[in-house]
């Protein structure tokens, strides 16, 4: 698939912005701080219903504008489509798909696919477990949008539960028989959802595991092998991908900390809890992998979620914001080699020279709000 | 801010579920250009549900007598109990037509967060209304929803020992949703198609 046309309002530094797009490589380059990013961002967000660097939807929206807008119209197996996504701090977002209202952003989910390589991803390494959970996640939601569903529930019943837990801990008196049997309810809901996560972690864990060996061996050849071990904060019982299963493990699990939870009144136990460590050769890679080994530790990352979304059927657009600057000039034309089949390629840099040879397409120049092509 | 009286009905209005400021603002303002008259029979209307309306003893519904419409049908089936979360949610089940058994309005449902806890549901009542043994099926209708699913598997885990037939309104209800806004024919068939709970 591939983006035709992006048209931004107030969105970051744009008041409007009209781009029309093509299928292959394109670059965006200008100086600093000019709106590069900010465009590929706005592709990004109609992608996952979210930013690569910024947590909430406040600063993408215009200093000073009440609300954004970003349409992106979309070619998908010949097909086109429309989407249109408004922006709304603190109140719902809306979405429309060829004009028409949808009742929920999130049913749009999926339209269009893409995976965005960013300097950001350095903390899928360096960074807490969050970060790499969602990774994992966002992939799920890209693969099967419905996980949006199965992650906003569990969310939802996480926080219910925590609030159990903690008036439980306030109380100090042992809590009553009511607040107990609640508090199964909300086991067994966390137990069924959280199991569904999980399975679905796991099997995506599984999938991955071969693509990141290869894609970092073809990005460091000189470098150890990376591997990725999915560890559950239920401990090393070993799982199965069984739904059942994992649902009466995880029941197992908050039944045996029950205890622990309602003294500390929080979720102590389930796929919030739980890591993805990477490793290079016999090593984690947080905390003793190089800055360079890291990075390309990353980009594979980034490289194997692609090859897994482009095994699914169609390709999604790679969006690579910065990322060819940091590298070194081996890694930068494996790393071009590599992208360079794909339907859509977007890519930010400040200078011509950082855009590699390998990937030669239109280019369009950014700079002062002004978008325009060469 | 505005001065005074205005600025306390601004405040009023905006406590209302559904009603925030600005729309309380526009409110107030358009109260305050009504004609007198129409402004007069809001306010009648007002004090007559404050002091006319009272909740059924029975099941909880809104009712104008000590009891309400559906508890003093002697025609409605006295074996099944429909329980719902608000008293809208039983004008909603009304217009299906689908359903001839009686209600119980539990008044919300359990979310801790909003500090709503079992205790705070009108459930003492409901296993009152179970003990002495006419009622033999329990249909749980409250909101597809988190809180409503969590508020259904706490009812049925807690009536299992009595060995009713507890029924859960078969899904095709929109996930997340509220009862209230399922469409007519979405709620009727889910009246037909009620699954067994098994917790
Ligand atoms: N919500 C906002 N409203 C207005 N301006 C914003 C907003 N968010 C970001 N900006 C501005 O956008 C500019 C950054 O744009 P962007 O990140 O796209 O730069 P860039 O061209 O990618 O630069 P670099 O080469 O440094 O990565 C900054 O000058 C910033 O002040
Ligand atoms: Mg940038
Ligand atoms: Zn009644």
């Amino acid at each position: 698939m591939h983006v035709a046309h992006l048209s931004l309002q107030d969105f970051r530094s744009y008041a409007t912005a009209e781009v029309a797009l093509e299928p292959g490589v394109t670059a965006f380059v200008g100086p600093n701080g000019q709106g590069k990013t900010n465009l590929v961002e706005a592709v990004g967000y109609v992608a996952s219903h979210g930013s690569h660097r910024a947590a909430t939807d406040a600063p993408l929206v215009r200093q000073g504008a009440p609300r954004a807008i970003v349409r992106a119209g979309i070619v998908k197996d010949g097909r086109k489509a429309l989407i249109e996504l408004e922006i709304n701090p603190g109140r719902a977002n809306r979405a429309r798909l060829n004009r028409s209202p949808v009742p929920r952003p999130r049913e749009i989910l999926g339209m269009l696919r893409s995976v965005l390589f960013a300097p950001e991803d350095l903390t899928l390494v360096k960074g807490d477990p969050g970060e790499r959970r969602r990774f994992l996640d966002e992939l799920l939601t890209a693969r099967a949008p419905r996980f949006a569903g199965v992650r906003s529930d569990y969310e939802r019943i996480l926080k219910q539960r925590n609030a159990l837990l903690k008036s439980a801990a306030a109380h100090r008196r042992s809590p009553g028989p009511e607040v107990l049997a609640t508090l199964d309810v909300w086991d067994s809901h966390l137990a069924r959802s959280g199991a569904e996560l999980l399975a679905a972690r796991l099997e995506l864990v599984a999938a991955l595991r071969p693509l990141v060996a290869q894609a970092y061996a073809a990005l460091a050849p000189a470098g150890g092998a990376a591997d990725l071990a999915y560890k559950s904060s239920l401990g090393d019982i070993g799982l199965s991908t069984d739904r059942g299963q994992l649902a009466d493990q995880l029941l197992k699990g908050v039944a045996d900390s029950r205890r622990q939870e309602l003294e500390r009144g929080v979720s102590l136990v389930g796929p919030h809890r739980d890591e993805l460590v990477l490793s290079l050769g016999e090593m984690p890679a947080r905390g003793y992998a190089s800055h360079g080994e890291s990075w390309s530790f990353a980009l594979a990352l980034r490289l194997a979620a692609f090859d897994l979304l482009r095994a699914d059927g169609d390709d999604p657009v790679l969006i690579l914001d910065d990322v060819f600057a940091e590298l070194d000039a081996g890694r930068r034309s494996r790393l071009a080699e590599r992208v360079a089949p794909a339907e859509q390629v977007l890519i930010t840099a400040a200078v011509p020279a950082d855009v590699p040879d390998e990937l030669t397409g239109c280019s369009f120049s950014v700079a002062d709000g002004q978008v325009v092509r060469d | 801010m505005y001065e005074g009286v205005v600025q306390n009905l601004i405040d009023e209005l905006g406590r209302l579920p559904g009603v925030g400021p600005k729309s309380a603002q526009r409110i107030a303002f358009h109260l305050l250009a009504a004609d007198p008259a129409d402004v007069e029979r809001l306010t009648k209307a007002l004090k007559e549900v404050k002091d006319k309306v009272r909740f059924c003893r029975t099941c909880g519904n809104v009712a104008e007598e000590e009891e309400c419409r559906i508890c003093r049908d002697a025609r409605r089936d006295p074996s099944v109990i429909c329980v719902v979360e608000e008293s809208k949610d039983v004008v909603a089940i009304e217009k299906t037509r689908e359903f001839r058994g009686r209600y119980h309005v539990l008044g919300g449902a359990i979310s801790p967060i909003e500090g709503v806890g079992p205790e705070d549901l009108r459930i003492r009542e409901l296993m009152q209304r179970l003990a002495d043994g006419t009622i033999t099926e329990l249909i749980l209708a409250t909101d597809p929803n988190l809180e409503g699913e969590a508020t259904a598997t706490y009812l049925a885990r807690l009536v299992k020992p009595m060995g009713l037939t507890v029924t859960r309104l078969a899904s095709g209800l929109p996930v997340g949703g509220d009862l209230e806004y399922a469409d007519e024919v979405t709620l009727g068939r889910a009246f037909e198609g009620r699954r067994l709970l098994d917790v």
